[in-house]
């Protein structure tokens, strides 16, 4: 036996071991969220729309929504917005935003350029409700069901894969158009 | 049309790359002359394409050309200058492209230097970082382009992470990245030499400046990082055993025993096949650094650029290059003997001690960082280490070490005795323990146990280090820079241990609520809290708080830290002010507003903390002043000069 073999040996254990490493590691880029199973964070926000009236978490009770936070100033708010959009078209579930430490008139304006994925939008100037949530950064999007439990939370901007294997499965199939 | 010209480039790069590989490896090995000859050719042409795609990039940032995905993602209109420069190293895509742009600057100044090395082994030398080139590249092209573009572009920029809008933290990464990328020289050679299947010590002299000046850019970026986290994360620490100080501390370790190991090499011809297994560790692990940084394996505080498929891209390339080194180390290792032998006292001895015992450093802080993934990876459950761990594991091999360290520089090569030294050295030691005990004792009046003992190494260590000058200056023999630089960085380590036992012993740390007008004493000092005022930056908006410090009634300095909200990432950042007064650091934080104009306040005092970073860059000088000696310059007068410099100049 070489005993200049022995450093190789230990090289190619090191190899295994951060392969499995690589394995475990999307699930840790995963903040899970302690919100999960426990009820929505009730809140009464403005309307972007009308800022007189109020958006309140009571309101949407007893149907399933995603509560999507975002802000203009947010670079990867704008990847998603097109797929919230898809969202909007296969009208599976209402999106309630949440414009997060926003300029209203932006928020208006980008709302209007890149069309509107959003049934209701509240406003968070203070950035209160985001931390009711434990939002850590946006786009945050979370699935409540119709008792206003959190099901979901999905942490990074909404893809289509993430739309069909995470948020899909977990809608009742009756809610689903043409099932 | 910049970015296209860029990526166009890159790709061209990649090519050259390639030629560069198999000219600089296959030329030799199938002895093809004009293949051998036409390795510097690739190597310039790699430079100038490499530097065009650099060049491409900043171009991109300074125009805020926000069609580019990774510009878009890392600058802002609102962003300075300077910032959006440095930008470009800001993220992960750009990090790389830098990591290149260093490895091919080192690579035609290692082709400049191997003019004077047998064409053939200088050859093999560059071959290998094309195989090192080219591998970084082909991952940066496949996984991380930095010059896609986005459609449509975007109106402005996510900005620079703010806690990077920092100047010394926007020049930490050239600077680390010179000393990480500086040990790919040093495998090379290691490689090249088991390629060529000569080992005999010339190898070791001609990698040794090499090795010297990676190690020193490495030591200068550590420590600026470690300056960064002290005045930026806001609560006053210099080192948090974090992952990711932990990967550049362990090539810096590691590179640390290569440097020592070669002196051996060089002078004795010993420690021949150790050598060439720590030349190939400490470029693993500089590689296995980007490794962890990258691939999301760990997570850390750093690690903004996470992304799996990037870590196994990276893994695979690790398996490959440094599994390749390795067998080629298990086939030639073998053919080595080493005939010289040396007494217990010699120097070899001491350096020996010295390898062994940084890398079993090395390993303590390789088995503390990787335990959370191995733990992990066996389902072993969540674990978390920390200084609990590394502070005693760590002190534990390097106490020994500093005291064998004044022991060792005194001793001769092969001959197990301190020549005349012995007396010198005891009264060194006395010098040291009388200082050390009346420092701790009389000035500070109190003090651990460690801490007579830290100040006793440190002093002893200075002092030692000047015997070997002051003897040659006093018997008129030459003094070659190899000796006055090896002197030098261990004055600087020296000051290293006296600063950092002091720092670790005598700091005061008081977080206190304050209302506007109210005062504190926290040691000697009394800071006055004068109330909060808004203050408009370039890009962002803060809340300045004014604390105004007095020592008995006499002014001392007017502190100003601030809480920074930058427009862009709404991310808010703690700007601590700090004040340097009699060797004290006064370091104070702004914390929360608690309401009715009262504030959360962090005061630390903080003795001998800037001698930490000052040593790492004495450390550093030291390094550098030994790598520009004359013997490694031209290898005639070197081979010339060895048989008598041997026995007398120093490792």
């Amino acid at each position: 036996m070489n005993r200049f073999l022995l450093p190789l040996g230990a090289f190619v254990l090191l190899v295994i071991v951060l392969a499995i490493g690589i394995r475990h590691a999307p699930e840790k880029d995963v903040i899970a969220s302690p919100l999960i199973g426990k009820a929505a964070p009730a809140f009464a926000l403005p309307d972007l729309n009308d800022l007189s009236r109020t958006v309140r978490s009571s309101e949407l009770r007893g149907r399933w929504y995603l509560f999507n936070v975002w802000g203009t100033w947010c670079y990867e708010c704008r990847a998603e917005h097109q797929m919230l959009l898809e969202v909007q078209r296969a009208a599976v579930l209402p999106v309630i935003g949440l414009d997060w430490k926003d300029d209203d008139a932006q928020a208006r304006s980008w709302l209007t350029q890149l069309g509107n994925p959003y049934e209701r939008v509240a406003v968070d100037h203070l950035g209160r409700t985001a931390i009711d949530w434990g939002v850590y950064g946006a786009p945050e999007s979370f699935l409540v069901n119709p008792a206003g439990i959190v099901v979901y939370k999905l942490t990074g901007p909404l893809t289509r894969e993430a739309w069909t294997q995470e948020i899909l499965p977990r809608l009742p199939r009756q809610g689903l158009p043409g099932s | 049309m910049l970015p296209e010209l860029g990526h166009f480039a890159l790709i061209l790069a990649l090519l050259l790359a390639a030629l560069q590989a198999f000219f600089g490896i296959a030329g030799p090995g199938l002895g093809r002359e004009r293949w051998t000859g036409a390795v510097t050719s690739a190597v310039a042409g790699q430079f100038v394409m490499v530097a065009t795609a650099v060049g491409c990039l900043i171009a991109c940032f300074v125009n805020e050309d926000f069609s580019v995905r990774y510009v878009a993602e890392n600058s802002n209109s609102a962003l300075p200058l300077f910032y959006r420069v440095t930008a470009l190293w800001g993220a992960h895509e750009g990090s790389l492209l830098l990591w290149i742009l260093l490895l091919a600057a080192w690579t035609v100044a290692v082709a400049i230097g191997a003019a004077r090395l047998p064409r053939r082994f200088g050859a093999r030398v560059l071959g290998v970082l094309g195989v090192v080139s080219f591998g970084f590249l082909l991952f940066t092209l496949a996984t991380s382009n930095p010059f896609l573009r986005l459609d449509p572009p975007a109106g402005d920029g996510a900005d620079l992470n703010p806690i990077l809008q920092d100047p010394a933290l926007a020049v930490h990464p050239p600077i680390l990245y010179t000393g990480y990328v500086g040990f790919a020289v040093a495998f090379a050679f290691a490689c090249a030499a088991m390629l060529e299947g000569r080992l005999d010590q010339q190898w070791a002299r001609w990698t040794r400046p090499w090795t010297t000046v990676a190690w020193a850019f490495l030591g200068c970026g550590i420590a600026l990082g470690s300056f960064w986290a002290y005045y930026e994360l806001g609560w006053g620490g210099f080192w948090f055993w974090d992952p990711v100080e932990n990967a550049s501390f362990m090539p810096w370790l590691v590179g640390t025993a290569l440097i020592h190991s070669l002196a051996v090499t060089d002078k004795r011809g010993l420690f021949k096949s150790w050598t060439l297994l720590l030349a190939i560790l400490a470029f693993s692990l500089s590689m296995l650094g980007t490794f962890l940084v990258r691939s999301g394996v760990l997570v850390s505080v750093h690690s903004f650029a996470a992304d799996p498929a990037r870590g196994i891209f990276i893994l695979v390339f690790l398996a490959l290059m440094i599994g390749g080194a390795l067998t080629l180390y298990a086939w030639r290792a073998p053919l080595l003997k080493s005939t010289a032998g040396f007494d217990l006292g010699a120097r070899e001895s001491f350096l020996l001690f010295n390898n062994v015992l940084l890398v079993v450093a090395a390993a303590t802080v390789f088995a503390g960082t990787l335990a959370p993934l191995v733990s992990d990876a066996l389902q072993l459950g969540t674990v978390s280490v920390g200084p609990p761990y590394f502070n005693p594991t760590f002190m534990l091999s390097m106490l020994p070490l500093m005291a064998l360290l004044p022991l060792g520089i005194n001793a001769a090569w092969k001959r197990g005795h301190l020549r005349d030294r012995q007396r010198t050295l005891l009264m060194t030691l006395a010098v040291a323990v009388i200082l050390a005990v009346g420092v701790a004792f009389g000035v500070y009046a109190h003090g651990a146990v460690l801490t007579p003992v830290g100040a006793a190494l440190g002093i002893w260590i200075i002092l030692a280090s000047l015997v070997d000058p002051i003897d040659r200056w006093r018997r008129r023999l030459s003094l070659p820079r190899a000796v006055l630089g090896m002197s030098l960085a261990h004055i600087g380590l020296g000051l290293a241990v006296i600063a950092l036992t002091t720092v670790q012993s005598f700091t005061v740390e008081r977080d206190v609520a304050l209302a506007a007008g109210a005062s504190t004493r926290v040691g000697s000092y009394d800071f006055r809290f004068d109330g909060v005022a808004p203050v408009e930056g370039p890009n962002y908006d803060a809340i300045g708080g004014t604390i105004t410090v007095t020592r008995d009634g006499a002014p001392v300095a007017v502190l100003k830290p601030e809480k920074r909200q930058y427009w862009v990432q709404h991310q808010a950042i703690t700007q601590t002010s700090i004040h340097m007064s009699r060797g004290n650091n006064l370091l104070v934080a702004l914390g929360d507003d608690l309401g009715a104009g009262r504030w959360s306040i962090r005061i630390q005092i903080r003795p001998l903390v800037t001698l930490i970073w000052l040593a790492a860059l004495i450390m550093a000088l030291g390094g550098a002043l030994a790598a520009s000696d004359r013997r490694y310059r031209s290898a005639r007068a070197a081979e010339a000069v060895a048989p008598t410099a041997a026995g007398e100049a120093a490792g």
